[in-house]
């Protein structure tokens, strides 16, 4: 859409067919005391250079990946991005806000969506996946609340090694239902305590992040079978899909729902936002699933067509017996995210992840060697725990001044982890960079 | 949308004002929707249908029937428990449309209150209200 102010004879040929004499006139009905008496404190307007120079001052105040050397992983990684992937989302066709409900002028946003569907159900192992949420977080929730629909329980249990900031969304979201959150502990060496199922009855489902945010590999498996011992669904979580390139699927281990953030699969971290809520379940429990789906079918001349699917679940027909109140989802990111697993392909996404794997292990190791030992035991994928003790804060705030930033201290979200700290490496990292960090943070 | 004379009413059954029909027999009642409510709703997609041992109480909702253009939610005619339940609609759902009176009854309840059931419509009062929304 081209943005165009009106020109003055534009205004005041308006403003004679509104029968007023100046736009003031036209506010007259507000109340005087609710107007602003004093103009908006604006700066002049600028011009083009003057403009992209602010910007880039201000992107300049951020650890923008380019920069700098940065190790934080939890929820937000640095991947590089295919330039066919910058290329492509770039094109007028995809860059749309517009939810594609005609059919008849919609196909390749369709088909883009139906593609992502196809690759998300693929990659987490289980048969249906939507067209995507806002993010990770709110997926997880509408994931607790959809196992409620499905039990016709209240309770859920959350492990506490779930990303906090999961966690947290999921006690919002059902902080007003008649519903309950409960969580659980972990054990010593990183991963979800399973005996923290015993002794609950009642439950609708059981949540597990696998890696966790200790970076550390859970066993679903043993997980699945408990829940559904108990008559409880497994949902497991997810902040990096990437892991799935390597890991056995959830869906393989015996998840009922998987979800989590997709904004590893080709989407840049942008300062937090937007991601990808990616969301997948088993074909039985479709109508319960919340979210926008898009179906493949056939014209009456046997053409084939995409359209969307299941739409009685949604709000517009519904109404407040819809499924949930998300109804839309992430396209472009979802897009991104099906162009990203095409790119790779299989065997593609199998050697990234080892390459992220093997990475991270050689840091890891080399930590251990200089005196920064795992904290914990358990196996992981691209992120690990490490015990540096309190005083390494000032030496962690120093490296910054260098463009480092070694790692994120857990102990803003579990106080009783002080002195730890959680590291990513992924395929953006040379060796010779992993070498600089660990000789800074050893001198 | 088919006229009312077009749709066909079977006498042997009572109905209720959301359009289900009741029909009653070796003391239980036998429930589906009428052929109005069929057509209404135009092609039926998926039935949703409570379990059998379930009870509810007349006016509850017991299950949901989805078409190709609405949602609408099925109302006890009666209330009691769920006795047995036509599975076939899991896979047939179309069978509410072809025959909403035969193959694509939905439940049977064991009736808690016989009474309940002089709250229903017979056929001539059930037709009478039909005009009225025609």
């Amino acid at each position: 859409m081209r943005y165009l102010p009106h020109t003055d004879e534009e205004i005041s040929e308006m403003l004679k067919v509104a029968g007023a004499d100046s736009l003031e006139d036209l506010f007259t009905q507000i109340p005087k005391e609710c107007c602003r008496r004093l103009r908006l404190a604006l700066p002049e307007a600028k011009t083009e250079w003057e403009l992209n120079a602010h910007m880039d001052r201000l992107a300049g105040r951020t650890a923008s990946a380019a920069q700098w050397k940065n190790y934080m992983g939890a929820g937000s990684y640095e991947h590089y991005i295919p330039a066919v992937l910058s290329y492509l989302m770039g094109r007028g066709e995809f860059v749309t806000s517009y939810t594609p409900y005609q059919p008849e002028i919609s196909q390749g946003t369709l088909q883009g969506i139906y593609e992502y569907q196809t690759l998300a159900a693929r990659l987490l192992g289980l048969e249906v996946a939507n067209a995507s949420m806002y993010d990770g977080a709110s997926a997880l929730a509408e994931a607790l609340l959809m196992a409620c629909r499905i039990t016709r329980k209240n309770r859920v249990l959350i492990s506490r090694a779930i990303h906090p900031h999961f966690r947290q969304v999921a006690h919002t979201y059902f902080a007003p239902t008649e519903h309950e959150t409960e969580e659980f502990p972990f054990l010593e060496n990183g991963t979800t305590d399973i005996a923290g199922l015993s002794g609950k009855s009642d439950l609708a489902a059981v949540a597990i992040q696998s890696p966790n945010f200790f970076g550390c590999i859970e066993n679903l498996k043993a997980f699945a079978d408990k829940a559904h011992e108990m008559g409880a669904l497994l949902i497991t979580t997810f902040t990096e899909p990437l892991a799935y390139g390597l890991l056995k699927s959830p869906g393989s281990l015996g998840a009922d729902i998987a979800c989590g953030e997709g904004q590893s699969l080709g989407i840049p971290q942008s300062f937090g936002g937007p991601g990808l809520g990616m969301f997948a379940t088993k074909m039985a429990y479709v109508r319960n699933m919340p979210g926008r789906l898009i179906g493949k079918t056939a014209d009456p001349d046997g053409k084939r067509g995409f359209v969307l699917t299941l739409s009685t679940r949604e709000q517009h027909i519904r109404r407040e017996k819809a499924t949930s109140n998300i109804c839309t989802n992430n396209s472009l990111c979802a897009l991104s995210a099906a162009m990203y697993m095409a790119v790779l392909g299989k065997t593609g996404l199998r050697a990234l992840s080892q390459l992220n794997i093997d990475k991270s292990a050689y840091l890891r190791d080399r930590l251990s060697q200089k005196g920064f030992p795992q904290a914990f035991t358990a196996p992981n994928f691209n992120e690990f725990t490490v015990k540096a003790g309190p005083e390494f804060e000032k030496k962690r705030r120093s490296l910054m001044d260098k463009g480092i930033i070694a790692g994120v201290p857990l102990s803003t979200y579990y106080p009783e982890l002080s002195g730890h700290y959680l590291f990513c490496v992924t395929e953006t990292k040379t060796k010779e960079d992993l070498e600089t960090l660990v000789s800074e943070m050893t001198s | 949308m088919k006229s009312i004379e077009e749709l066909t009413f079977p006498e042997d059954r009572l109905y209720a004002t959301d359009h289900e029909w009741a029909r009653f027999e070796n003391g239980g009642a036998k429930i589906g929707i009428s052929d109005y409510a069929q057509d209404q709703l135009g092609d039926i997609v998926y039935v949703e249908l409570p379990s059998a041992g379930k009870a509810f109480k007349k006016g509850e909702v017991f299950g949901t029937v989805e078409s190709v253009k609405a949602v609408s939610e099925l109302y006890m005619p009666i209330g009691g428990e769920v006795t047995a339940v036509n599975e076939t609609l899991a896979d047939s759902p179309e069978r509410v449309n072809q025959s909403p009176y035969e193959d694509g009854w939905m439940i049977v309840v064991k009736p808690l209150d016989p009474t309940e059931k002089e709250g229903l419509m017979t056929l001539p009062a059930y037709l009478e209200m039909l005009k009225g929304l025609a």
